[in-house]
């Protein structure tokens, strides 16, 4: 009898609709309107990869010691460096990190001893080409400059 | 069933896939048709094949460990736990009991969301747009602390082989007791929306029958073995990760069919509520990292281990030449064991219910093809 009652009157599809009706509320609105309106991404958010600089004198924190391009999974950094006579050191010269390939998995950063290759906030990276994703030295210390919409 | 009908019309061969959205990725199905009735499938699968496991041969055993993530990429976090525990086997060592409380919330959360995008796909292939929208809304919270957690929110390689490598954030312990709050609710309006709904019911019940025996022959394993009344979950019966320590029930049932597995899976997640509530309050304090060394070398030898993935079993089989890469890497998909059964379940069907069978399996083509 209940049953039958339930099947007249639309019970359960009213029951859903009554879900879908509480659900109208303003409040609850999920929607982000991107480009007006960025996301805040995570602290530890694996994004962009940037090359550290000494703030205080523009030198490069980066010692050259390839373990950054030795634990990377895909092999996709490559780090090349002279010998400096003066300070016995060796010099980073070319630093380039293909971003097309890159996973993000973070392994690069975990193995560089000195803090000095970080993945970061930013998350806009894409470029008209190809080669746009391959980045160099000088991008990866300025990092990416996505235009900014506003409304 | 004979070879033509009254009409003298002769069968028809379909092509399903792989571009059809309702088969969940890139999954081909050769359907055979008798007019609405399926007289038989073939399932094509590959087209997303990445050679996973040739990969790890030639990577070092931490450098595959961002790769498993990218093969069920729904439950990443699963695949991850699967592969540093074979690889810990491996190395007979134990992650510290924080790490493995931690893991154990992460692999929860984990599944609660991989069993909500299953549930909001699922609805939507049978007609019912609605518990999508909300099923990835509650799924948005728990990947935001997932975001938090690793820094990343789908292929997260938040584990690493002998523990983990991130400290929980400030409000961790928060964040899940209030997730756990939140979320218990939504399951009750999700079962609102759908359990009783006769559309739903219709669709779905004695749908896709897959009996116990069945199951086992094909060694079926997950909630659709549970759905036909085997009481098998890896997390009793061969604890991993002091699983054994959390009083949780396995949800099962008797008919085998579609919704009871759709049954089966919303019971799973308040479980996986219930684990995640005992063992938020019960983190023990500690280190997170077992002893292991910079460069991981196993001793020769092999390592099987399996845990139960949102989707069942998922088996990391190792073996190690005593190299810092493993010397062949296996990996059990339970979606891909699970597929088998497709043919048996929707044989003699109607070809609507083929969405609605193959949106129960809960597969991920990531990990079918590898
Ligand atoms: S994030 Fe991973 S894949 Fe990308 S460069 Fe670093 S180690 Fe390589
Ligand atoms: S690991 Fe760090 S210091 Fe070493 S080469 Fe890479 S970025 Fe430079």
């Amino acid at each position: 009898m209940r049953g039958l009652l339930n099947r007249i009157f639309l019970v359960d599809l009213f029951q859903g609709l009554w879900v879908t009706f509480r659900n109208q509320h303003p409040k609850y609105i999920y929607t982000e309107q991107y480009p007006a309106e960025r996301p805040k991404v995570a602290e530890r958010y694996r994004g962009a990869p940037r090359l550290n600089i000494n703030p205080d004198n523009g030198e490069t924190l980066c010692i050259s010691c390839n373990l950054c391009a030795l634990a990377c999974p895909e092999a996709l950094i490559v780090v090349t460096s002279e010998r400096n006579e003066a300070t016995k050191r060796k010099d980073l010269t070319t630093f380039t990190y293909d971003t097309s390939r890159c996973m993000f998995c973070g392994l690069c950063e975990d193995a560089c001893p000195v803090d000095a290759l970080e993945l970061t906030q930013d998350f806009e990276m894409a470029t008209y080409t190809r080669e746009g994703q391959i980045w160099d030295r000088q991008m990866l210390e300025e990092g990416p400059k996505p235009t900014q919409y506003k409304c | 069933m004979p070879d033509s009908t009254f009409l003298d019309s002769t069968e028809l061969v379909l092509n399903m896939g792989p571009q059809h959205p309702s088969t969940h990725g890139v999954l081909r199905i050769i359907l055979k048709l008798d007019g609405e009735k399926v007289l038989g499938t073939e399932c094509i699968i590959g087209y997303l094949h990445r050679g996973v496991e040739k990969i790890g041969e030639n990577r070092t055993y931490a450098q595959f460990n961002p790769y498993v993530d990218r093969m069920d990429y729904v439950a990443a976090i699963s695949n991850g736990l699967g592969y540093c525990l074979a690889v810990e086997k491996l190395l007979n060592v134990e992650a510290p009991p924080r790490a493995q409380c931690i893991r154990v919330i992460l692999t929860e959360l984990n599944r609660i969301a991989s069993h909500l995008l299953w549930l909001g796909t699922h609805a939507l292939d049978i007609g019912a747009i609605t518990p999508v929208f909300y099923c990835l809304r509650e799924r948005e919270e728990a990947l935001k602390i997932f975001e938090k957690y690793c820094g990343a929110r789908l292929t997260t390689h938040a584990f690493r082989i002998g523990g983990l490598l991130y400290e929980t954030y400030d409000g961790f312990e928060q964040e899940i007791r209030d997730f756990c709050a939140m979320f218990v609710p939504k399951v009750d309006e999700y079962e609102e929306l759908l359990t009783n709904n006769r559309i739903w019911i219709g669709r779905l019940k004695d749908v896709g029958i897959l009996s116990a025996d069945e199951c086992k022959e094909y060694g079926v394993t997950g909630p659709v073995l549970r759905a036909a009344g085997v009481k098998w979950d890896l997390r009793k019966a061969q604890p991993y990760s002091g699983y054994e320590k959390y009083d949780f029930e396995i949800p099962i049932r008797q008919n085998g069919d579609t919704y009871d597995r759709y049954i089966v899976r919303m019971e799973e997640m308040r479980q996986s509520v219930r684990i995640m509530q005992q063992a938020v309050e019960a983190i023990p304090e500690g280190p997170i990292m077992g002893k292991v060394g910079k460069v991981i070398k196993p001793p020769v030898g092999e390592a099987y281990v399996s845990i139960e993935a949102p989707k069942g079993e998922l088996g990391y089989y190792v073996v190690s030449d005593g190299s810092t890469q493993p010397y062949r890497l296996r990996v059990r998909p339970p979606s891909f064991v699970n597929l088998q059964a497709l043919d048996r379940m929707i044989r003699g069907g109607l070809v609507a219910d083929v969405v609605a069978v193959v949106g129960t399996l809960d597969i991920v083509l990531g990990e079918i093809d590898r």
